[in-house]
Protein backbone atom coordinates (compact mmCIF):
# COMPACT_ATOMS: atom_id res chain seq x y z
CA UNK A 1 0.00 0.00 0.00
CA UNK A 2 1.69 3.39 -0.90
CA UNK A 3 -0.70 5.54 0.05
CA UNK A 4 1.94 8.80 -0.90
CA UNK A 5 1.42 8.61 -4.86
CA UNK A 6 -2.64 8.82 -4.60
CA UNK A 7 -3.79 12.19 -5.57
CA UNK A 8 -4.82 14.14 -2.97
CA UNK A 9 -8.88 14.24 -2.61
CA UNK A 10 -9.31 16.31 0.52
CA UNK A 11 -10.68 13.35 2.02
CA UNK A 12 -9.70 11.97 5.14
CA UNK A 13 -6.71 9.44 4.97
CA UNK A 14 -7.88 5.76 5.22
CA UNK A 15 -7.57 4.62 8.52
CA UNK A 16 -4.82 1.65 9.73
CA UNK A 17 -6.67 -1.62 10.82
CA UNK A 18 -6.79 -2.08 14.22
CA UNK A 19 -3.85 -2.93 16.26
CA UNK A 20 -3.65 -5.91 18.81
CA UNK A 21 -3.18 -4.41 22.33
CA UNK A 22 0.11 -4.58 24.18
CA UNK A 23 0.36 -6.72 26.90
CA UNK A 24 2.58 -4.53 29.26
CA UNK A 25 3.49 -1.16 30.02
CA UNK A 26 6.92 0.08 31.50
CA UNK A 27 6.22 3.41 33.54
CA UNK A 28 9.43 4.95 33.86
CA UNK A 29 8.31 7.62 36.57
CA UNK A 30 11.12 9.53 37.23
CA UNK A 31 14.81 9.52 36.18
CA UNK A 32 15.80 10.17 39.66
CA UNK A 33 18.28 7.23 41.14
CA UNK A 34 20.62 6.66 43.81
CA UNK A 35 22.34 4.58 41.79
CA UNK A 36 24.74 5.21 39.16
CA UNK A 37 25.22 2.09 36.93
CA UNK A 38 26.80 2.51 33.85
CA UNK A 39 24.77 0.36 31.68
CA UNK A 40 21.93 2.19 33.09
CA UNK A 41 19.01 1.62 30.39
CA UNK A 42 17.80 5.26 30.68
CA UNK A 43 18.39 7.68 28.31
CA UNK A 44 22.16 9.52 28.25
CA UNK A 45 20.15 12.83 28.20
CA UNK A 46 17.84 12.25 31.76
CA UNK A 47 15.08 14.02 32.76
CA UNK A 48 14.80 16.85 35.47
CA UNK A 49 12.28 16.18 38.41
CA UNK A 50 10.35 19.47 37.02
CA UNK A 51 10.19 18.16 33.69
CA UNK A 52 7.75 14.52 34.89
CA UNK A 53 4.56 13.88 34.78
CA UNK A 54 2.17 15.16 37.67
CA UNK A 55 0.33 12.31 39.53
CA UNK A 56 -3.18 13.27 38.12
CA UNK A 57 -1.41 12.79 34.67
CA UNK A 58 -0.32 9.23 35.33
CA UNK A 59 -3.22 7.82 36.69
CA UNK A 60 -5.04 9.03 33.62
CA UNK A 61 -2.23 7.08 31.54
CA UNK A 62 -2.65 3.98 34.06
CA UNK A 63 -6.92 3.60 33.23
CA UNK A 64 -6.32 4.49 29.60
CA UNK A 65 -3.78 1.57 29.64
CA UNK A 66 -6.25 -0.96 31.31
CA UNK A 67 -8.83 0.09 28.72
CA UNK A 68 -6.74 -0.10 25.85
CA UNK A 69 -5.54 -3.86 27.20
CA UNK A 70 -2.87 -3.87 29.26
CA UNK A 71 -2.25 -6.66 31.68
CA UNK A 72 0.95 -5.72 33.21
CA UNK A 73 1.89 -2.10 34.41
CA UNK A 74 6.20 -2.43 35.58
CA UNK A 75 6.60 0.49 37.84
CA UNK A 76 10.28 1.85 37.19
CA UNK A 77 12.32 5.00 37.06
CA UNK A 78 14.86 5.55 37.90
CA UNK A 79 14.40 4.51 41.32
CA UNK A 80 9.99 4.90 41.59
CA UNK A 81 10.20 5.27 44.86
CA UNK A 82 11.29 8.64 45.07
CA UNK A 83 7.96 9.46 43.53
CA UNK A 84 6.15 10.71 47.01
CA UNK A 85 2.82 9.64 45.30
CA UNK A 86 4.04 6.05 44.68
CA UNK A 87 1.63 4.05 46.44
CA UNK A 88 -1.25 6.34 44.99
CA UNK A 89 -0.28 5.04 41.75
CA UNK A 90 -0.15 1.61 42.67
CA UNK A 91 -3.82 1.67 44.54
CA UNK A 92 -5.22 3.08 41.36
CA UNK A 93 -3.79 0.54 39.06
CA UNK A 94 -5.45 -2.02 41.57
CA UNK A 95 -8.66 -0.58 41.23
CA UNK A 96 -8.21 -0.41 37.53
CA UNK A 97 -7.22 -4.27 37.06
CA UNK A 98 -3.65 -3.73 36.29
CA UNK A 99 -1.01 -6.56 37.72
CA UNK A 100 1.50 -4.23 39.60
CA UNK A 101 5.12 -5.19 39.45
CA UNK A 102 7.67 -2.66 41.43
CA UNK A 103 11.02 -2.64 40.34
CA UNK A 104 13.44 -1.11 42.54
CA UNK A 105 17.01 -0.70 43.66
CA UNK A 106 15.87 -0.87 47.00
CA UNK A 107 18.24 1.55 48.33
CA UNK A 108 16.75 4.29 51.09
CA UNK A 109 13.29 2.60 51.55
CA UNK A 110 12.13 2.07 54.98
CA UNK A 111 10.46 -0.83 56.49
CA UNK A 112 7.29 1.35 56.71
CA UNK A 113 7.24 2.28 53.09
CA UNK A 114 7.51 -0.71 52.18
CA UNK A 115 5.07 -1.99 54.02
CA UNK A 116 2.68 1.04 52.66
CA UNK A 117 3.55 0.09 49.23
CA UNK A 118 2.80 -3.60 50.14
CA UNK A 119 -0.77 -2.03 51.39
CA UNK A 120 -1.43 -0.27 48.74
CA UNK A 121 -1.97 -4.11 46.83
CA UNK A 122 1.42 -4.36 44.76
CA UNK A 123 1.62 -7.65 43.17
CA UNK A 124 5.61 -8.19 42.63
CA UNK A 125 8.96 -6.90 44.09
CA UNK A 126 11.81 -6.66 41.46
CA UNK A 127 15.06 -6.23 42.88
CA UNK A 128 18.22 -5.61 41.60
CA UNK A 129 21.53 -6.38 42.16
CA UNK A 130 24.98 -5.15 40.93
CA UNK A 131 27.04 -7.68 42.19
CA UNK A 132 26.56 -11.07 44.17
CA UNK A 133 28.92 -9.62 46.83
CA UNK A 134 29.03 -5.82 49.04
CA UNK A 135 32.57 -5.05 47.49
CA UNK A 136 31.09 -5.65 43.50
CA UNK A 137 27.63 -3.77 44.15
CA UNK A 138 29.21 -1.07 45.66
CA UNK A 139 31.36 -0.32 42.53
CA UNK A 140 29.00 -1.16 40.11
CA UNK A 141 26.39 1.08 41.30
CA UNK A 142 28.73 3.85 42.83
CA UNK A 143 26.75 3.40 46.15
CA UNK A 144 28.13 2.66 49.37
CA UNK A 145 26.57 0.33 51.18
CA UNK A 146 23.89 -0.34 48.56
CA UNK A 147 24.26 -3.89 48.77
CA UNK A 148 23.73 -4.56 52.92
CA UNK A 149 20.65 -2.03 52.32
CA UNK A 150 19.51 -4.34 49.25
CA UNK A 151 19.52 -7.70 51.67
CA UNK A 152 17.93 -5.95 54.30
CA UNK A 153 15.43 -4.72 51.89
CA UNK A 154 14.92 -8.26 50.70
CA UNK A 155 14.36 -9.49 53.85
CA UNK A 156 11.71 -7.28 54.60
CA UNK A 157 9.80 -8.15 51.05
CA UNK A 158 9.83 -11.64 51.95
CA UNK A 159 8.78 -11.02 55.56
CA UNK A 160 5.86 -9.21 53.99
CA UNK A 161 5.16 -12.34 52.08
CA UNK A 162 5.44 -10.61 48.72
CA UNK A 163 6.88 -12.47 45.59
CA UNK A 164 10.75 -11.58 45.00
CA UNK A 165 12.66 -11.53 41.28
CA UNK A 166 16.02 -10.65 41.82
CA UNK A 167 17.67 -9.07 38.83
CA UNK A 168 21.41 -9.17 37.92
CA UNK A 169 22.83 -7.28 34.87
CA UNK A 170 25.76 -8.91 34.09
CA UNK A 171 28.75 -8.03 32.38
CA UNK A 172 32.52 -8.20 32.31
CA UNK A 173 32.82 -7.03 35.94
CA UNK A 174 30.67 -9.43 37.68
CA UNK A 175 30.04 -12.17 34.80
CA UNK A 176 31.78 -14.49 36.92
CA UNK A 177 29.44 -14.53 39.58
CA UNK A 178 26.28 -15.52 38.01
CA UNK A 179 26.33 -18.82 40.19
CA UNK A 180 26.75 -16.57 43.23
CA UNK A 181 23.68 -14.33 41.70
CA UNK A 182 21.67 -17.70 41.60
CA UNK A 183 22.70 -18.81 45.43
CA UNK A 184 21.29 -15.13 46.52
CA UNK A 185 18.73 -15.24 44.90
CA UNK A 186 17.86 -18.82 46.53
CA UNK A 187 19.08 -17.83 49.98
CA UNK A 188 16.90 -14.21 49.67
CA UNK A 189 13.65 -16.45 48.90
CA UNK A 190 13.20 -14.85 45.78
CA UNK A 191 11.41 -17.28 43.53
CA UNK A 192 12.62 -15.71 40.12
CA UNK A 193 16.06 -14.48 38.88
CA UNK A 194 16.94 -12.82 35.82
CA UNK A 195 20.51 -12.87 34.54
CA UNK A 196 20.24 -10.00 32.62
CA UNK A 197 23.35 -9.67 29.53
CA UNK A 198 23.59 -5.93 29.67
CA UNK A 199 22.31 -4.49 25.95
CA UNK A 200 24.69 -1.80 24.49
CA UNK A 201 22.48 1.59 24.00
CA UNK A 202 23.22 4.57 25.80
CA UNK A 203 25.11 4.59 28.78
CA UNK A 204 25.78 0.72 28.15
CA UNK A 205 27.05 1.37 24.56
CA UNK A 206 29.41 4.76 26.23
CA UNK A 207 30.65 2.01 28.89
CA UNK A 208 30.84 -0.71 26.04
CA UNK A 209 34.83 -1.16 26.95
CA UNK A 210 34.20 -1.63 30.74
CA UNK A 211 31.60 -3.91 30.40
CA UNK A 212 31.66 -6.18 27.14
CA UNK A 213 32.49 -9.78 27.78
CA UNK A 214 34.58 -12.64 26.18
CA UNK A 215 33.08 -14.94 24.32
CA UNK A 216 34.15 -17.61 26.15
CA UNK A 217 33.05 -15.81 29.27
CA UNK A 218 29.36 -15.62 27.62
CA UNK A 219 29.27 -18.89 26.33
CA UNK A 220 30.49 -20.22 30.01
CA UNK A 221 27.38 -18.05 31.34
CA UNK A 222 24.87 -19.45 28.94
CA UNK A 223 25.80 -23.20 30.06
CA UNK A 224 25.74 -22.08 33.81
CA UNK A 225 22.31 -20.46 33.34
CA UNK A 226 20.96 -23.81 31.65
CA UNK A 227 22.35 -26.45 34.21
CA UNK A 228 21.38 -23.92 36.96
CA UNK A 229 18.16 -24.19 35.53
CA UNK A 230 17.45 -28.08 35.45
CA UNK A 231 18.51 -28.53 38.55
CA UNK A 232 16.28 -25.82 40.14
CA UNK A 233 13.02 -26.73 38.01
CA UNK A 234 10.34 -25.75 40.85
CA UNK A 235 12.05 -23.88 42.83
CA UNK A 236 13.57 -21.20 41.09
CA UNK A 237 12.63 -19.40 37.38
CA UNK A 238 15.21 -18.43 36.03
CA UNK A 239 15.15 -15.71 32.98
CA UNK A 240 18.01 -14.99 31.01
CA UNK A 241 18.42 -11.87 28.97
CA UNK A 242 20.66 -13.06 25.93
CA UNK A 243 24.34 -11.16 25.05
CA UNK A 244 23.74 -10.46 21.03
CA UNK A 245 27.27 -9.36 19.87
CA UNK A 246 28.13 -13.06 19.72
CA UNK A 247 25.08 -14.21 18.46
CA UNK A 248 23.64 -15.93 15.59
CA UNK A 249 20.66 -14.88 15.30
CA UNK A 250 19.70 -11.18 16.71
CA UNK A 251 16.88 -10.85 19.90
CA UNK A 252 13.57 -10.90 18.61
CA UNK A 253 13.47 -6.99 20.15
CA UNK A 254 10.37 -6.39 22.11
CA UNK A 255 8.91 -9.37 20.28
CA UNK A 256 8.28 -6.68 17.70
CA UNK A 257 8.06 -3.50 17.56
CA UNK A 258 4.95 -1.95 18.74
CA UNK A 259 3.50 -5.47 19.01
CA UNK A 260 3.27 -6.65 22.56
CA UNK A 261 4.43 -3.88 25.04
CA UNK A 262 5.13 0.30 25.26
CA UNK A 263 7.11 2.66 27.51
CA UNK A 264 6.46 5.86 29.38
CA UNK A 265 9.08 8.20 30.37
CA UNK A 266 8.75 10.19 32.91
CA UNK A 267 8.35 13.30 30.84
CA UNK A 268 5.12 11.59 29.44
CA UNK A 269 6.96 10.35 25.82
CA UNK A 270 5.52 6.98 24.97
CA UNK A 271 7.99 4.88 23.40
CA UNK A 272 8.28 1.37 21.58
CA UNK A 273 11.04 0.48 23.86
CA UNK A 274 13.60 1.76 26.29
CA UNK A 275 16.51 3.32 23.79
CA UNK A 276 14.34 4.44 20.95
CA UNK A 277 15.45 8.04 21.47
CA UNK A 278 18.58 7.00 19.72
CA UNK A 279 16.62 7.02 16.51
CA UNK A 280 16.96 10.26 15.07
CA UNK A 281 13.98 11.43 13.28
CA UNK A 282 11.28 9.46 15.22
CA UNK A 283 8.28 11.53 15.71
CA UNK A 284 7.18 10.26 19.81
CA UNK A 285 3.66 11.31 20.96
CA UNK A 286 3.17 12.61 24.38
CA UNK A 287 0.42 11.43 27.10
CA UNK A 288 0.14 15.30 27.64
CA UNK A 289 -1.57 15.22 23.86
CA UNK A 290 -2.49 11.80 22.90
CA UNK A 291 -4.69 9.34 24.54
CA UNK A 292 -2.52 6.26 25.05
CA UNK A 293 -4.83 4.40 22.90
CA UNK A 294 -5.23 7.05 20.35
CA UNK A 295 -0.47 6.64 20.66
CA UNK A 296 -0.43 3.22 20.58
CA UNK A 297 -2.93 2.81 17.54
CA UNK A 298 -1.68 5.79 15.45
CA UNK A 299 1.76 7.69 16.70
CA UNK A 300 4.50 7.35 13.81
CA UNK A 301 6.99 6.60 15.90
CA UNK A 302 4.91 3.38 16.83
CA UNK A 303 4.25 2.83 13.16
CA UNK A 304 7.36 3.09 11.61
CA UNK A 305 8.55 -0.26 12.36
CA UNK A 306 5.71 -1.93 13.18
CA UNK A 307 5.20 -5.91 11.69
CA UNK A 308 7.12 -6.40 8.02
CA UNK A 309 6.50 -3.85 5.76
CA UNK A 310 8.98 -1.71 6.82
CA UNK A 311 11.98 -4.73 6.44
CA UNK A 312 15.31 -4.33 4.38
CA UNK A 313 15.05 -6.83 1.39
CA UNK A 314 17.63 -9.31 3.65
CA UNK A 315 14.77 -9.25 6.15
CA UNK A 316 12.06 -10.02 3.85
CA UNK A 317 12.85 -12.69 2.12
CA UNK A 318 13.90 -14.56 5.59
CA UNK A 319 11.95 -17.67 7.09
CA UNK A 320 12.76 -16.21 10.62
CA UNK A 321 11.09 -12.91 9.88
CA UNK A 322 8.08 -13.09 11.88
CA UNK A 323 10.58 -15.07 14.97
CA UNK A 324 13.19 -12.36 14.81
CA UNK A 325 11.05 -9.58 13.80
CA UNK A 326 14.34 -8.04 12.46
CA UNK A 327 16.29 -7.97 15.43
CA UNK A 328 17.02 -4.49 17.17
CA UNK A 329 16.25 -1.62 15.30
CA UNK A 330 18.21 0.80 17.87
CA UNK A 331 21.33 -1.44 17.15
CA UNK A 332 20.87 -1.36 13.55
CA UNK A 333 20.89 2.40 14.04
CA UNK A 334 23.75 2.05 16.68
CA UNK A 335 26.31 0.13 14.52
CA UNK A 336 24.61 0.16 10.90
CA UNK A 337 23.87 4.22 10.98
CA UNK A 338 20.67 3.37 9.51
CA UNK A 339 17.64 2.05 12.47
CA UNK A 340 15.39 0.17 9.05
CA UNK A 341 18.97 -2.14 8.34
CA UNK A 342 19.22 -5.73 9.61
CA UNK A 343 20.30 -5.99 12.97
CA UNK A 344 23.84 -6.85 13.06
CA UNK A 345 23.35 -9.30 15.20
CA UNK A 346 22.44 -11.42 12.81
CA UNK A 347 24.72 -13.80 10.91
CA UNK A 348 23.17 -13.13 7.66
CA UNK A 349 23.79 -8.84 8.21
CA UNK A 350 26.63 -7.65 5.99
CA UNK A 351 28.20 -6.06 9.78
CA UNK A 352 27.98 -8.97 11.43
CA UNK A 353 31.60 -9.36 11.38
CA UNK A 354 32.25 -5.64 12.18
CA UNK A 355 29.96 -6.46 15.17
CA UNK A 356 32.19 -8.99 16.13
CA UNK A 357 35.36 -7.83 16.51
CA UNK A 358 33.66 -4.63 18.05
CA UNK A 359 32.60 -7.03 20.82
CA UNK A 360 36.25 -8.78 20.70
CA UNK A 361 38.65 -5.62 20.68
CA UNK A 362 36.36 -3.88 23.90
CA UNK A 363 36.60 -7.39 25.54
CA UNK A 364 40.21 -7.55 25.11
CA UNK A 365 40.75 -4.27 27.09
CA UNK A 366 42.28 -4.15 30.11
CA UNK A 367 40.12 -2.95 33.21
CA UNK A 368 38.47 0.01 32.37
CA UNK A 369 36.68 2.73 34.50
CA UNK A 370 33.24 3.21 34.26
CA UNK A 371 31.56 6.22 33.06
CA UNK A 372 29.19 6.34 35.77
CA UNK A 373 25.13 7.51 34.42
CA UNK A 374 24.51 11.13 35.96
CA UNK A 375 22.90 14.19 34.63
CA UNK A 376 25.29 15.36 31.70
CA UNK A 377 24.13 19.25 32.00
CA UNK A 378 24.07 21.24 34.82
CA UNK A 379 19.73 22.00 36.18
CA UNK A 380 19.43 25.59 35.26
CA UNK A 381 16.04 25.29 37.04
CA UNK A 382 17.47 25.29 40.25
CA UNK B 1 5.16 -35.68 38.35
CA UNK B 2 3.61 -33.09 41.32
CA UNK B 3 3.07 -35.17 44.27
CA UNK B 4 -1.36 -35.68 44.98
CA UNK B 5 -2.56 -32.98 47.48
CA UNK B 6 -4.53 -33.34 50.33
CA UNK B 7 -8.90 -33.17 49.28
CA UNK B 8 -9.28 -31.38 52.65
CA UNK B 9 -6.64 -29.24 51.71
CA UNK B 10 -7.69 -24.82 51.33
CA UNK B 11 -6.05 -24.06 48.20
CA UNK B 12 -5.70 -20.07 47.47
CA UNK B 13 -3.38 -18.28 44.45
CA UNK B 14 -0.44 -17.15 46.09
CA UNK B 15 0.59 -13.34 46.22
CA UNK B 16 1.45 -12.07 42.78
CA UNK B 17 -0.98 -14.57 40.78
CA UNK B 18 -4.02 -13.19 40.19
CA UNK B 19 -6.55 -14.63 37.86
CA UNK B 20 -9.02 -11.44 35.49
CA UNK B 21 -11.22 -11.64 32.91
CA UNK B 22 -9.34 -9.49 30.05
CA UNK B 23 -12.06 -7.70 28.45
CA UNK B 24 -10.28 -6.08 25.62
CA UNK B 25 -9.02 -9.77 24.63
CA UNK B 26 -12.54 -11.35 25.99
CA UNK B 27 -10.67 -14.53 27.79
CA UNK B 28 -9.51 -15.03 31.36
CA UNK B 29 -5.92 -14.59 32.18
CA UNK B 30 -3.68 -16.09 35.21
CA UNK B 31 -1.26 -13.12 35.84
CA UNK B 32 2.19 -13.91 37.53
CA UNK B 33 5.26 -12.26 37.83
CA UNK B 34 6.68 -11.45 34.30
CA UNK B 35 3.99 -13.84 32.95
CA UNK B 36 0.58 -13.91 31.59
CA UNK B 37 -0.79 -17.42 31.40
CA UNK B 38 -3.99 -18.21 28.96
CA UNK B 39 -5.66 -21.29 31.15
CA UNK B 40 -8.11 -23.53 29.13
CA UNK B 41 -11.86 -23.42 29.71
CA UNK B 42 -11.28 -25.96 32.27
CA UNK B 43 -8.81 -24.77 34.34
CA UNK B 44 -10.52 -21.62 34.20
CA UNK B 45 -13.59 -23.43 36.01
CA UNK B 46 -11.21 -24.58 38.65
CA UNK B 47 -9.40 -21.19 38.96
CA UNK B 48 -12.54 -19.47 39.55
CA UNK B 49 -13.60 -21.55 42.42
CA UNK B 50 -10.06 -21.60 44.14
CA UNK B 51 -11.27 -18.29 46.76
CA UNK B 52 -9.16 -19.34 49.55
CA UNK B 53 -12.31 -20.62 51.62
CA UNK B 54 -12.54 -24.03 49.70
CA UNK B 55 -11.27 -27.01 49.86
CA UNK B 56 -10.32 -29.18 47.19
CA UNK B 57 -13.29 -31.74 47.81
CA UNK B 58 -15.93 -28.57 47.77
CA UNK B 59 -14.34 -27.25 44.79
CA UNK B 60 -15.16 -31.30 43.03
CA UNK B 61 -18.22 -31.07 44.73
CA UNK B 62 -18.94 -27.91 42.92
CA UNK B 63 -17.59 -29.07 39.31
CA UNK B 64 -19.65 -32.14 39.31
CA UNK B 65 -22.81 -30.05 40.46
CA UNK B 66 -22.22 -27.66 37.87
CA UNK B 67 -21.29 -30.10 34.92
CA UNK B 68 -22.56 -33.03 35.34
CA UNK B 69 -19.45 -34.96 35.39
CA UNK B 70 -17.51 -38.39 36.56
CA UNK B 71 -16.59 -37.66 40.58
CA UNK B 72 -13.36 -39.94 39.76
CA UNK B 73 -11.81 -38.37 36.76
CA UNK B 74 -12.74 -34.53 37.94
CA UNK B 75 -10.72 -35.70 41.34
CA UNK B 76 -7.95 -36.55 39.44
CA UNK B 77 -7.76 -33.96 36.80
CA UNK B 78 -8.61 -31.11 39.43
CA UNK B 79 -5.52 -32.49 41.84
CA UNK B 80 -3.34 -32.97 38.99
CA UNK B 81 -3.87 -29.15 37.80
CA UNK B 82 -3.58 -27.79 41.37
CA UNK B 83 -0.56 -29.67 42.43
CA UNK B 84 1.38 -28.70 39.20
CA UNK B 85 0.43 -24.97 40.11
CA UNK B 86 1.33 -25.73 43.77
CA UNK B 87 4.73 -27.38 42.52
CA UNK B 88 5.19 -23.69 40.69
CA UNK B 89 4.65 -21.60 44.10
CA UNK B 90 1.35 -19.97 42.09
CA UNK B 91 -1.10 -21.74 44.49
CA UNK B 92 -0.67 -22.44 48.20
CA UNK B 93 -2.38 -25.15 49.88
CA UNK B 94 -3.35 -24.88 53.74
CA UNK B 95 -3.91 -27.44 55.03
Amino acid sequence: MNVATLPDTGAAPLARPPVPPPYGMLAELTHRCPLQCPYCSNPVELDRRNAELDTQTWLRVFSEAARLGVLQVHLSGGEPTSRRDLEEMIRHCVKVGLYTNLITAGVGITPERLQAISDAGVDHVQLSFQGADAATTDLVSNFRGAHERKLAFAAQVRRLGLPLTVNSVVHRANIHQIPDFIELALTLGAKRVEIAHSQYYGWALRNRAALMPTREQVFWALEIVEKARERLRGVLTIDAVVPDYYAKYPKPCMNGWGKQSLNVTPSGKVLPCHAAETIPGLDFWNVRDHSLPEIWQDSPAFNAYRGTDWMPPLCQGCERKEIDWGGCRCQAMAIAGDAAETDPACHKSPLHAHLLALAEEDAARQEQPFDYRRYLQPDRAS
Amino acid sequence: MAPALAPAGIPRLARGVRLRHDEARGQWVLLAPERVLHPDPVAVEILRRVDGARTIDAIVDDLILAFAIDRERVAGDVDAFLANLALKGMVEVAT
